[in-house]
């Protein structure tokens, strides 16, 4: 049995990692939303050169690893002459690898509404903005919302990625707290439950969701 | 910026030696952990009892749980309860448990989405439960989980680059030394490490897309 002590010791450390993570969370979350949304609206543009963007940020974002995103911020940034610290770098980074994946999700729940149903509305004399706000969007959110959830399950873990970078998040504490205590397989237990209470949750409510919509769509 | 010295030929063979070890930890890593995540998978669908529910909990924990957070336990932790694993298995047991368990997932819910009335139509018609699995269940699910397989082991490609936390000299890892050698390395490097990851997932990712064509 790991040695609760180690935990309760240490529980102002802990906390402030656990904080710095959810803070984090939170940011990138928003962020990474907001910026898919735009991207995803890039990507069905009608206009050639924004598909092109948005096409292009996603199918590079995508496939290159979190790590790589946040060392252009942390390692690449400087050269061109702005540095910002660890929790910001990975924070950003965080979003900016994320909203590619968001973007991904909205673009294929909007795809997957058939045309001839926009084309109707249009020609019932919907605008396009009515259209998109009555007719696709309303059954596009129902598609969108599991993968969504799923995203946004994978950023919190993502979060880790800011103990590499000295972020102060819960893998930045945990270490604090394991090169003090020397009992590294305790101290990580506590880490690994307290992602875990923020995990498990998500995702369970992440399932329930998925089911309830399965039932009304 | 230094681009010539950058790209330097013992630069250019300390990076592309990082990304052999990126390439053979992936490539191990896939395999063991297609093997683990089929048997997990299978058995939870198979709803064994006591056993299912076991490995349910377990891939739940895992699936749950920063990939990082299990590379620091495969390296740094494990050695508390006695179990001591170089650099590079410790890399890829952390890998190959953490992406057997999304691979579990992937296999339990494509065998899951057959319909219920297609296995009751086949055993009525006089199959065998195994007969059933092997003729209507597998050859359906099987087309249903190849494209998020292939996804997740672009995912697993990505992911060995967190192994830079126990020193594994992969790609990242390797860069990382580079850029440290000199600051006006650093652009250049980024940029070539980005293209190496990118056309390795890229390519994989045309390849899942394709299947998802062909059999979506």
């Amino acid at each position: 049995m790991p040695d609760i002590s180690i935990f309760t010791d240490n529980f102002e450390i802990y906390m402030k990692g656990f904080g710095n993570t959810i803070w984090a969370s939170v940011i990138a979350l928003l962020g990474s939303f907001a910026l898919g949304t735009i991207i995803a609206v890039f990507r069905i543009s009608s206009v050639k050169p924004l598909r092109w963007i948005g096409t292009a940020y996603v199918e590079f974002v995508r496939n290159i690893p979190l790590l790589l995103v946040v060392f252009m911020f942390y390692y690449g940034l400087p050269s061109l002459g702005v540095t910002l610290n660890g929790f910001i770098c990975g924070t950003v980074g965080l979003m900016v690898y994320t909203a590619s994946f968001v973007a991904e999700a909205i673009r294929a729940g909007i795809m997957s509404i058939p045309t001839g149903q926009t084309e109707a509305a249009r020609a019932s004399g919907l605008t396009y903005m009515q259209t998109m706000r009555h007719v696709v969007l309303p059954q596009a959110i129902k598609i969108v919302i599991p993968p969504l959830s799923n995203q946004f399950i994978n950023l919190v873990k993502n979060s880790s990625i800011l103990g590499v970078f000295a972020g102060f998040d819960l893998m930045y504490y945990g270490d604090q707290v394991a090169s003090k205590t020397y009992a590294t397989f305790d101290t990580y237990i506590f880490v690994a439950a307290l992602y875990l209470v923020l995990t498990i949750p998500l995702s369970f409510a992440a399932l329930q969701l998925e089911r309830k919509l399965a039932k009304n769509g | 910026m230094d681009i010539a010295g950058a790209f330097s030929y013992h630069n250019l063979i300390f990076i592309m030696k990082g990304f052999g070890i990126t390439l053979w930890v992936a490539f191990i890593a896939i395999v063991l952990s297609f093997v683990l995540g089929s048997i997990t998978g299978t058995l939870r669908y198979m709803k064994i009892p006591v056993i299912s529910r076991i490995l349910g909990v377990i891939v739940e924990f895992i699936r749950n749980l920063p990939l990082l957070l299990i590379l620091f336990f495969t390296y740094f932790a494990m050695p508390d309860v006695g179990l001591k694993l170089g650099v590079m298995s410790s890399a890829i047991v952390g890998l190959a448990v953490f992406e057997a368990a999304m691979i579990s997932e992937i296999v339990r819910s494509g065998l899951s989405s057959i319909p219920k009335g297609q296995i009751e139509a086949a055993r009525s018609s006089g199959l065998t439960h195994m007969q059933t699995v092997w003729h209507i269940v597998l050859p359906q699910g099987l087309r249903r989980m190849v494209p998020p397989i292939v996804s997740q082991f672009i995912s697993l490609l990505k992911d060995t680059s967190l192994a830079i936390v126990i020193s594994l000299p992969e790609l990242m890892h390797n860069s990382k030394i580079v850029i440290a050698q000199n600051f006006d390395y650093t652009l250049p490097i980024l940029a070539l490490v980005a293209v190496l990851y990118f056309a390795i997932n890229y390519a994989l990712s045309l390849a899942a897309r394709r299947l998802e064509n062909k059999w979506g």
